[in-house]
């Protein structure tokens, strides 16, 4: 038999590895800590930079006033309602198409070559950059359809472009679903349908949330796409009103009319960006509130998201 | 001898059964996990069926309600008749969801649905079309009750079902299955998840639902089946060894297999 060299350590040796061990740790605790903190910093300093710029800069006024040549007396009226008009468009189209794609392509398309195609490209698609968005709606809204420059082709456009992300989003809260929930539907007899509504996307509800709510925020920021399509810069008028109410003999029930959706617009990232480019002092601190404003919404609609998540799981487990 | 041979014992002959498994082979893909399985189903008996891990006792349990269909590359081979129709509802010809709309499941972990403790009872309801608000408490009630949960949950029936704790929420599964009143009930392990106690406040339900409904339960403890179930069904392998009446198979069984399973030499 052959004798082999005995491996047990002696006390040295192990307070040796201990050692090792514990330096490891220790450094790159330390190096990960000092990366964040610059990182932070830089954030922040950004942050910080811009609401010292724009937050005094903020008021019912600049909230009320339509753009003017005059710096002092510009407001963001138009482009906040662009911006809000364009975001309840993307919604309305971008969440059920990308839920209904998403529950096809988990629930239902076969598994074959097509499907994974389909879904590499849904994948891939998340990763194009927007301004191609912006050439595709160019050419195929505004010059082959001439659908003109109006904000239900800023809508579509925008809504094309978070697509993916709600598709991807549908899809992976609908595939974290357990197996067991599932059973237990179709346990009872529930066909693939019922299985869906009643089971399947109320679970799946924190994660499509979510997904729609990250998607949305990236599309109100979206400036390259819209400035492709040609949304213009300078708008002293509002949209008709989506909902008009007359006072008659009687009160009158109030008229819904969808003229709005022809109307030419302006956005807020592309108020930024004209503001941004005049060389006057003052209408850069005009950007710099708008900024202020953007960054606003985002984080407002990221805490809702997570709100809503932390909301809802807390339901759910 | 592996397979069972299909000679009903005298006992059995003189009772009406709810079901009949005849010659069923059952494929993962390319893998048999059952192999040529005879079991008669007896009706308003308990019907346990135990055997080693990886014996084919859950998956024989989940051909009875073609849950295996859920999944691609499964295949059955046989027959399960159900009676009185006498169809055989593993057939190309019947609808899976038809089977599961007869035939109820409870499942190894509970597995409640995210909603109330209401609508996790009524939803076998609601996927059968019935939506009166008066039918639906009825059956709501009626099931609760049967499931031994009712006097816990009757005050919170609106309150998530994941606020109950584990033995109640595996007794509103239960709850679940029974409200629309199936031909056959069955227990995939139901008590492995959980401690003691509700292990055995769960039996006494079985016993008690027992009377009246017909049961199929897997179980991985041979005490249970023996305390709870009439006939025991033994598998080994894919194969079903032996089919007895509870009594019979704990005392006088006719396999040395079966002998050495039950005093514990392997399993």
């Amino acid at each position: 038999m052959q004798t082999h060299s005995r491996l047990t350590l002696s006390q040295t040796q192990a307070a040796r590895l201990v050692n090792k061990a514990k330096f490891v740790d220790g450094s790159f605790l330390w190096l990960g800590r000092v990366i964040l903190l610059g990182t932070l910093l830089v954030l922040a300093t950004l942050i910080l930079d811009f609401v010292i710029d724009g937050l005094p800069r903020i008021d019912w006024a600049f909230m009320t006033n339509f753009p003017s040549r005059n710096a002092g007396s510009a407001g963001i009226l138009s482009s906040w309602v662009g911006s809000a008009l364009v975001m309840f468009v993307t919604a309305w189209l971008a969440v059920p198409l990308g839920v209904a794609a998403g529950v096809y392509l988990e629930e239902y398309a076969p598994n074959n070559w097509f499907t994974n195609l389909i879904e590499i490209n849904v994948n891939n698609l998340a990763g194009v950059p927007s301004i191609i968005y912006g050439l595709l709606a160019l050419g195929l809204f505004v010059q082959s359809f001439q659908m003109g420059q109006t904000i239900l082709v800023a809508g579509i456009t925008l809504a094309l472009l978070i697509l993916p992300i709600i598709i991807v989003s549908t899809r992976e809260s609908i595939r974290a679903i357990p197996r067991e929930l599932r059973e237990a539907s179709y346990g009872l007899g529930a066909d693939q349908w019922q299985t869906i509504r009643m089971f399947i996307l109320p679970a799946a509800r924190p994660g499509i949330l979510t997904g729609m709510i990250v998607g949305l925020s990236r599309a109100i920021g979206e400036t390259a796409p819209l400035i492709t399509i040609g949304a213009l810069t300078f708008i002293a008028f509002l949209p008709p009103a989506p909902v008009a109410i007359e006072h008659g003999l009687w009160f009158n029930f109030p008229s819904v009319n969808l003229d709005w959706i022809n109307s030419p617009f302006t956005a807020l990232p592309i108020q930024m960006f004209n503001w941004i480019s005049r060389p006057q002092a003052a209408f850069h601190v005009n950007a710099a509130a708008t900024g202020v404003i953007l960054l606003g919404l985002t984080l407002l609609m990221n805490g809702a998201a997570i709100y809503i998540r932390y909301k809802l799981r807390k339901n759910m487990k | 001898m592996d397979a069972f041979v299909n000679t009903p014992q005298p006992e059995v002959i003189t009772m009406d059964l709810r079901a009949d498994i005849k010659d069923l082979n059952f494929y993962y893909g390319q893998f048999q996990a059952i192999k040529a399985v005879n079991l008669p189903i007896v009706d308003r008996k308990v019907t346990a069926m135990i055997g080693p891990s990886g014996c084919g006792k859950s998956t024989l349990l989940r051909c009875m309600n073609r849950m295996h269909d859920l999944y691609a590359g499964n295949r059955y081979e046989g027959e399960i008749r159900l009676f009185p129709e006498n169809i055989n509802i593993v057939g190309a010809d019947v609808d899976p969801m038809y089977v599961r709309l007869r035939i109820g499941m409870v499942f190894q972990k509970p597995n409640p649905f995210p909603k109330s403790i209401y609508e996790n009872v009524a939803a076998g309801l609601l996927i059968r079309g019935i939506t009166q608000k008066a039918v639906l408490d009825e059956h709501v009630e009626r099931a609760l009750r049967q499931a031994a949960l009712w006097d816990e949950a009757k005050d919170r029936l609106k309150k998530s079902a994941y606020e109950l704790s584990g033995g109640q929420q595996q007794r509103l599964c239960i709850a679940r299955a029974l409200a629309p009143e199936p031909d056959i009930l069955l227990l995939d392990e139901p008590t492995s998840a959980l401690d003691p106690i509700a292990t055995a406040r769960i039996e006494e339900l079985i016993l008690d639902i027992g009377k009246h409904t017909t049961i199929v339960i897997v179980t991985h403890n041979m005490q249970q089946a023996a305390r709870i179930s009439d006939f025991t069904a033994f598998m080994h392998m894919g194969n079903m060894v032996e089919y007895s009446p509870t009594d019979t198979m704990f005392t006088k069984p006719r396999e040395k297999r079966t002998l050495e399973y039950i005093t514990g030499r392997f399993g």
